[in-house]
């Protein structure tokens, strides 16, 4: 093996242009496809850590119906002292669940005394909402760090649009399930930023608040959200509580529904579209590898019949001269796979150096973070290779099938 | 060594059976120094081919070494030449990206798969019979085409065959060298007893051999033992 390694890297730097063009064209493939995927995974994971870490948790538990009319809040559809009992003796012997947060959602008129104007609330116990939702305190300008009873986080765009501030006393009125009004002064604790995605544009109050305002008594919760150990663990950890839906309601349904992250949020049809495109780019690779390492071995075998018929003539046996073309091509391969990563590498790190900020919807100033990660260099490298190795097959076989005769007649 | 009986080959050539040898029969000792001659079209290459396990024929026996290779696949045919036959081009056909001692060494690795030191000792041994030692670590565009020739012979050589077939190995040279490579070749011959059969027209060739077989239209006319 290691004289064919000699002999087919010999032959490369025999035409040492044409190996370095295509050698180049598989490298700028290469590089198009990792730093794309560098690229687009540190959208896709500023985005995705985002709206789990800040807003939505990775999986959230309603009473069935909760979600399907979620525009609407409804406040007949919650979880009561009774079920929450039932579920959180899944949630407490989970061995992928971090911590989990109880809400209550609504919606209310806010009020700056002057003005009047629509807003959603999450009212959430702070401690145990900061912790399962552990970047939200990022998205609040002007926060103390603290939600106490009586205070309340607007959203910025209504903040603006109020012209209210944070140390500013304003007035929640909402009404209950029964449909009474009821009114409380709250003081602004800090204004939230909006994300994309369902809830993304909510305020918060605490929990207890709320329940005054919507005259609760007792246990109720529109819904628990839950932060996993590890993102990566949503599908073992959505398998370990699908026993809780086997508890029914009154109409021999499910009495409650359970949600990943991307079943609730429409950023993972991006997410997804991401992907989708990312395989796009791997199969336009594919093509570049397999028709220039296909070219250029064709063009090997037609330069080098003489050759051939020499070698065979000598008594190579077929086989031999298979592998002699076929390490060619691996080779060729390789070069331009090792050439790429490292190109990769060195752009993306430029790239992340660079501190570059996009905008995406109505965020602005997201800075980009590519981080390519060693086992996307290893998969595209593993493509490049076996497809350096796929396209010298033919070309390879060509050449073991070449006449000796007729071969050593050929100028 | 070699016993050709009632050999035909045929040709396809579109529609046509165009038949180059017939009823072809020779037998050739160990240790023999023969050419066949004739004009062009004669088929003297086609021998040649058969022969040396390159082509194979249409009909007829072909036994070398007790081994009937008329009915070899081609992967058998590969093995048989890389054991037992030797082979001079007239253009040398040396392998471009190899050194001198790699080219001869070629053989030895990708055909025999011989340890080193064993490789190593035949083929300064061959170098040094050629002439070439000094040279071994030149490529063969540094070198004149007398050397090239030289080197084919101890690439030819360095697998100990039985029998080389040469085709002609003289045309490419000029006179003098071309007489240098016959006395090396005769050399050779004498020394490892090793057979030699040329295809040639070349007249110093011709006035070397111990036998000449003259080929017309695929059949031998005349079959002289000269010396």
């Amino acid at each position: 093996m290691k004289n064919i390694f000699k002999i087919a890297y010999r032959n490369l730097l025999r035409n040492h242009r044409r190996t370095l063009l295509t050698a180049s064209l598989i490298t700028l493939g290469v590089v198009f496809v990792l730093v794309y995927t560098a690229l687009s995974g540190s959208f896709k994971n500023y985005m995705i850590g985002q709206i789990t870490d800040s807003s939505m948790g990775h999986i959230q538990i309603h009473k069935k119906g909760f979600v399907a009319s979620v525009e609407n809040l409804p406040l007949d559809k919650n979880l009561n002292g009774q079920s929450l009992e039932y579920i959180e003796k899944f949630l407490n012997n989970s061995k992928y669940i971090e911590n989990y947060s109880y809400r209550i959602k609504f919606g209310g008129m806010f009020s700056n005394f002057t003005s009047t104007t629509n807003i959603r609330l999450n009212a959430i116990n702070p401690d145990k909402e900061f912790i399962t939702l552990p970047t939200l305190k990022d998205r609040v300008n002007n926060f103390s760090g603290k939600l106490e009873k009586g205070e309340i986080i607007v959203p910025d765009i209504i903040s603006k649009g109020m012209e209210v501030k944070t140390g500013d006393t304003v007035v929640l009125v909402a009404n209950n399930k029964t449909g009474s009004v009821n009114g409380i002064n709250l003081k602004i604790a800090g204004e939230v930023e909006r994300i994309s995605g369902p809830g993304g544009r909510d305020g918060y109050i605490h929990i207890e608040d709320a329940k005054k305002v919507l005259r609760i008594k007792g246990v109720e919760v529109s819904e628990i959200v839950i932060r996993l150990k590890d993102v990566n663990m949503l599908e073992d950890a959505m398998k370990e509580l699908n026993p809780i839906l086997s508890k029914l309601n009154k109409k021999d349904k499910p009495a409650f529904e359970i949600h990943t992250w991307k079943q609730l949020s429409p950023f993972f049809n991006i997410v997804k579209m991401l992907d989708v495109m990312n395989i796009s780019i791997q199969i336009i690779l594919i093509s570049i590898v397999l028709i220039s390492i296909l070219n250029v071995m064709i063009m090997s075998v037609y330069e080098r019949i003489k050759e051939i018929g020499t070698i065979a003539a000598m008594g190579t046996p077929p086989k031999t001269i298979v592998k002699l073309f076929l390490m060619e091509g691996l080779l060729l391969g390789i070069l331009g796979a090792v050439l790429g990563a490292i190109l990769s590498i060195l752009i993306v790190q430029g790239l992340d150096l660079m501190q570059i900020t996009y905008s995406f919807g109505r965020e602005s100033g997201l800075i980009l973070e590519p981080v390519l990660a060693l086992k996307d260099v290893f998969v595209v490298g593993v493509i490049v290779i076996i497809i350096s190795l796929i396209a010298s097959i033919s070309p390879a076989i060509k050449a073991s099938r070449l006449d000796p005769v007729e071969a050593l007649r050929t100028n | 060594m070699i016993d050709v009986k009632n050999l035909k080959k045929i040709y396809k050539v579109g529609e046509l059976d165009l038949t180059v040898i017939d009823d072809f029969s020779l037998t050739i000792g160990k240790g023999e120094f023969i050419s066949l001659i004739g004009p062009s079209g004669s088929g003297k290459s086609t021998v040649l081919n058969m022969l040396g396990c390159l082509d194979t024929p249409t009909s007829g026996s072909l036994i070398i070494n007790d081994q009937d290779i008329s009915s070899l696949n081609k992967t058998q045919q590969a093995n048989f030449r890389g054991e037992h036959i030797g082979f001079i081009f007239q253009s040398f056909n040396l392998i471009p990206v190899l050194t001198v001692y790699e080219n001869i060494e070629y053989p030895l690795i990708m055909i025999q798969n011989l340890p080193e030191d064993e490789r190593k000792k035949r083929i300064e041994k061959l170098l040094h019979e050629v002439g070439m030692y000094e040279q071994k670590d030149k490529t063969p565009d540094k070198i004149s085409g007398g050397q090239m020739q030289r080197v084919a012979i101890a690439r030819a050589l360095v697998t100990n065959p039985k029998i080389v077939f040469a085709d002609e190995p003289t045309a490419n040279l000029d006179s003098a060298t071309a007489h240098k490579i016959i006395e090396l070749m005769k050399k050779i011959q004498k020394e490892h007893n090793t057979t030699f059969v040329f295809a040639t027209h070349d007249e110093k060739i011709v006035a070397h051999v111990d036998r000449l077989i003259t080929l017309v239209d695929g059949k031998i006319v005349e079959d002289k033992r000269i010396r």
